[in-house]
């Protein structure tokens, strides 16, 4: 046909080129993503620093491809020079009120290469269910998952996970949440819990860890040795959020100890207690950590390189705890506006989209420390039938 | 397709009288189901007088389950598959039961939008199979509008050669007849729905002077608005294109719309605005959307067809038919619209409570149940005449992508809302059956 585009020169490879290799390394915080691509006649030619930029510019490249109406597949002459703004783009899925299959985490991380991101936080246990299997407690996911057999993550799924997510430069940060939130972990570990208390006598119900016991920091020495060892990256989140008192107060044992330690009424000194003696553990074994804003919140003494993960909207405000955060030297990650478990009728991306992570007062040192951010996939009312049109 | 439902899932199955395992006492060894009526059905269409009531008697060692008309049977069917559970060791089992059930309203429909978005066949027959899981008995399809005109018409071709997204999404005479056979054997009524005079931008494309040329001043500006209701060309069309439309469709009722005409296209035009001169409707465009809409309601009459219409064509006065059947669609005092259309004598159906297409973080299935469609003033003839309602999933945010799981489970609390007594209002029991029917769903 007399209109048909004259196509230039047929390309027929994209030569890739890696400065450092590094394709048998698991990604980092630090890990280099910038790639450029150049395509023009003839010549097609993708290069970047480290294996993570070429996986990105190899997702790009992807996208740039199209395809005409007789079949021809075609790419229009362009010079790319790209690199992330944000280190740390995460995104968290809860596998605990309601299991996630292996498939639902594997797609999902397919996904998530298609839009650059490269943290997957994996929320994996919390109050309702307990699905990871534990070799040094298998009594955990024995009591606590769903259903044994069937709404677990076994070893090797989670392995299956941490290779899947590598090669496609995605780091994967688990989150085993205390001392709150952590429901499911009673029955298989009988003792950690506090039982609390309905006047004189236990109630039969129970609260969070229970803060004042030796055993309970033997058991979460151990369990996070284990953690640590399965899970490569650096950092581990250790979650700290939504911690209720009521439990504590009930409790004569604690009181007991409040009075002893000179904590008077205050509860917080509990938790940061607690806090404080879980993040020496988890140092020893030389990991890195992130928490809910809470720990931070609370006046927990960290250490210098922790990450705090700001999640609540209001009270304070999310940009004043940002510029909070940061201002008291911690690196920040945003999650915040970017709940998107809260549904809501219409072009919601927009909201999503209009966030400015920066948009707070604060100097430049200040804004430097905020790495990134997190869109949050809750489980409460997500399960495999839902999660993926959900989410994208 | 039952016999699927109930053992279908499980590990141990054969051929043979049955998946049971070791012979457990006492036994059941067959449902029986015995259809009463001397026209039971099975070769017809449902409609809106239709028998839906069913009894089960459930013992050893025959079950039997009696209904007037097949429809009933259906509905008895997804019943006693409900009963059967599996108990740890692979058994089925059934409690010994004795259930006399028939629905509160005849008219229970989902809306699917089909034209903001196309639905492959498919995504249409899983949800006709999630309807006769809740007994839901009418498919409202809301087949075109604004944005794409998807179905193949045999008479005017153009209209979604056209009109159409693209040349393969369409919904060929073929598509159509599968659609409604799939919904008949389910017991569902297809009630398609084109909607005019508004909601027509897509007619426009394959019929060219069917729609309002909008004017700026003196001079077209080459946008139209709704349907031209002045020029004879326009019913002339009508009255082939609901020809086709009555004998394609084989329910007895079609929806015609009307809703949401905008007049501004229809002010701007001189030759529109001559023509309300002439009639005597001063600057009252109710009037000529009255106008309009009473000669397809008298065209759609000469084909037989009962007509249902968006609550707009009420409230503008128009003259309607007195079994005309009114939907209620706006939220705003809906009750007492309600009121208003069974006041003037004709049927009703909501709605306006149930758009599951506004969807909102966490448990709302507990408002859609919550809804109590006779809440309304009125005297008993009056709640006579409101016959059911319908959870809409209208298709701007909607696709093959996510609309199963948009839908359901929510819409089971509005098709229990309609079959089941008024007294059935409990919502933590609801919830214990609702996530028991959900998995079953699955």
């Amino acid at each position: 046909a007399e209109d048909e585009v004259s196509w230039g020169t047929p390309c027929t490879e994209l030569l890739v080129f890696v400065a450092t290799p590094g394709c048998d390394e698991f990604p980092s915080l630090d890990s280099k993503e910038s790639y450029k691509l150049s395509v023009s006649e003839g010549s097609l030619l993708l290069s970047a620093d480290a294996v993570w930029g070429a996986l990105r510019g190899l997702e790009t490249f992807s996208q740039l491809v199209g395809r005409d109406e007789n079949g021809t597949y075609y790419i229009n002459e362009t010079e790319i020079v790209d690199f992330p703004r944000f280190p740390h783009r995460g995104l968290l899925l809860d596998t605990s009120r309601h299991y996630l299959p292996l498939r639902a985490i594997l797609e999902t991380l397919d996904v998530m290469a298609y839009n650059k991101f490269n943290v997957f936080h994996w929320h994996i246990v919390d109050d309702p269910s307990f699905p990871y299997e534990s070799f040094t407690f298998p009594e955990l996911s024995k009591q606590g998952a769903f259903n044994a057999m069937t709404h677990v993550y076994t070893a090797s799924d989670v392995q299956m996970v941490i290779e899947y997510a590598r090669l496609r430069g995605i780091r994967v940060v688990v989150e085993f949440d205390t001392p709150g939130h952590t429901l499911s972990w009673g029955p298989g570990a009988p003792g950690l819990l506090t039982p609390c208390y309905s006047g004189k006598d236990p109630s039969g119900t129970y609260g969070p860890i229970n803060p004042i016991l030796n055993s309970t920091y033997q058991f979460v020495t151990s369990l996070f040795k284990e953690v640590s060892a399965v899970f490569p990256d650096l950092f581990i989140h250790l979650g700290g959020d939504e911690v209720d008192f009521t439990c504590w107060k009930s409790n004569p044992d604690i009181s007991a100890f409040m009075n002893e330690m000179g904590f008077g009424d205050d509860y917080r000194k509990l938790e940061s207690f607690y806090i404080q003696r879980l993040l020496d553990i988890v140092s020893s074994l030389s990991k890195g950590y992130i928490v809910w804003q809470e720990v931070f919140d609370n006046g927990v003494k960290v250490r210098p390189d922790t990450i705090v993960h700001v999640w609540k909207e209001g009270s304070p405000p999310y940009m004043e705890e940002m510029a909070n955060v940061t201002k008291a030297g911690y690196r920040a990650l945003l999650s915040a506006p970017w709940y998107l478990n809260r549904i809501s009728y219409g072009q919601d991306w927009m909201a999503a989209y209009q966030v400015e992570p920066l948009k707070f007062e604060g100097v430049a040192e200040q804004k430097e420390r905020v790495i990134g951010g997190e869109a949050c996939m809750w489980g409460e009312y997500v399960d495999v039938t839902n999660l993926a049109p959900r989410l994208w | 397709r039952y016999y699927e439902y109930m053992f279908g899932q499980s590990r141990r199955r054969g051929p043979g009288p049955g998946p049971l395992g070791a012979r457990a006492e006492p036994e059941l060894l067959q449902l029986e189901v015995v259809i009463e009526s001397p026209e039971p059905g099975c070769y017809g269409f449902p409609h809106l007088r239709s028998s839906e009531a069913y009894h089960l008697t459930v013992t050893e060692p025959v079950a039997i389950l009696k209904a007037d008309e097949v429809w009933g049977a259906l509905r008895g069917l997804e019943t006693f598959s409900q009963l059967v559970h599996e108990d740890d060791y692979g058994s089925f089992l059934v409690n010994e039961s004795e259930i006399d059930d028939f629905p509160r309203f005849a008219h229970r429909g989902i809306l699917l939008d089909t034209s903001r978005h196309y639905l492959p066949l498919k995504s249409i027959l899983t949800n006709l199979d999630a309807m006769a899981f809740n007994k839901f008995n009418v498919l409202h399809w809301h087949i075109v509008d604004d944005q794409s005109f998807p179905y193949q018409s045999i008479y005017f071709p153009e209209l979604s050669d056209k009109g159409a997204y693209s040349y393969n999404l369409i919904y060929t005479p073929a598509d159509v007849r599968l659609v409604i056979e799939y919904a008949r054997l389910r017991g569902i009524r297809v009630i398609p729905e084109f909607d005019t005079p508004g909601h027509t931008q897509s007619w426009g494309k394959g019929q060219k002077g069917l729609l309002t040329p909008c004017y700026s001043g003196e001079q077209p500006t080459g946008s139209f608005g709704p349907v031209n209701p002045i020029l004879n060309t326009t019913y002339d069309f009508m009255t082939q294109f609901f020809k086709e439309i009555s004998s394609v469709f084989p329910d007895a009722y079609i929806h015609l719309g009307g809703d949401e005409v905008d007049f501004n296209c229809w002010k701007s035009n001189p030759d529109v605005q001559q023509f309300m001169k002439k009639q005597g409707f001063g600057y009252d465009y109710a009037k000529l959307e009255s106008y309009y809409i009473q000669k397809i309601l008298d065209i759609v009459s000469s084909y037989n067809k009962g007509h249902m219409v968006w609550q707009e064509v009420f409230d503008n006065n128009a003259q309607l038919k007195p079994d005309t059947v009114v939907e209620v669609w706006m939220e705003n005092n809906y009750a007492h619209e309600l009121s208003s259309v069974t006041k003037a004598g004709y049927t009703a159906i909501l709605a306006a409570p149930w758009y599951l297409d506004y969807i909102s973080y966490g448990q709302d299935w507990k408002k859609y149940y919550r809804v109590e469609p006779l809440h309304f003033h009125g005297s008993e003839e009056q709640k006579k005449l409101l016959i059911g309602g319908e959870a809409c999933m209208w298709g701007e945010f909607v696709d093959a992508t996510n609309l199963t799981p948009r839908l359901w489970p929510r819409a089971s609390a509005v098709g229990e809302r309609l079959w089941s007594s008024s007294n059935v209002t409990d919502l933590q029991d609801a919830y214990k059956r609702l996530t028991k029917h959900r998995c079953r769903m699955l």
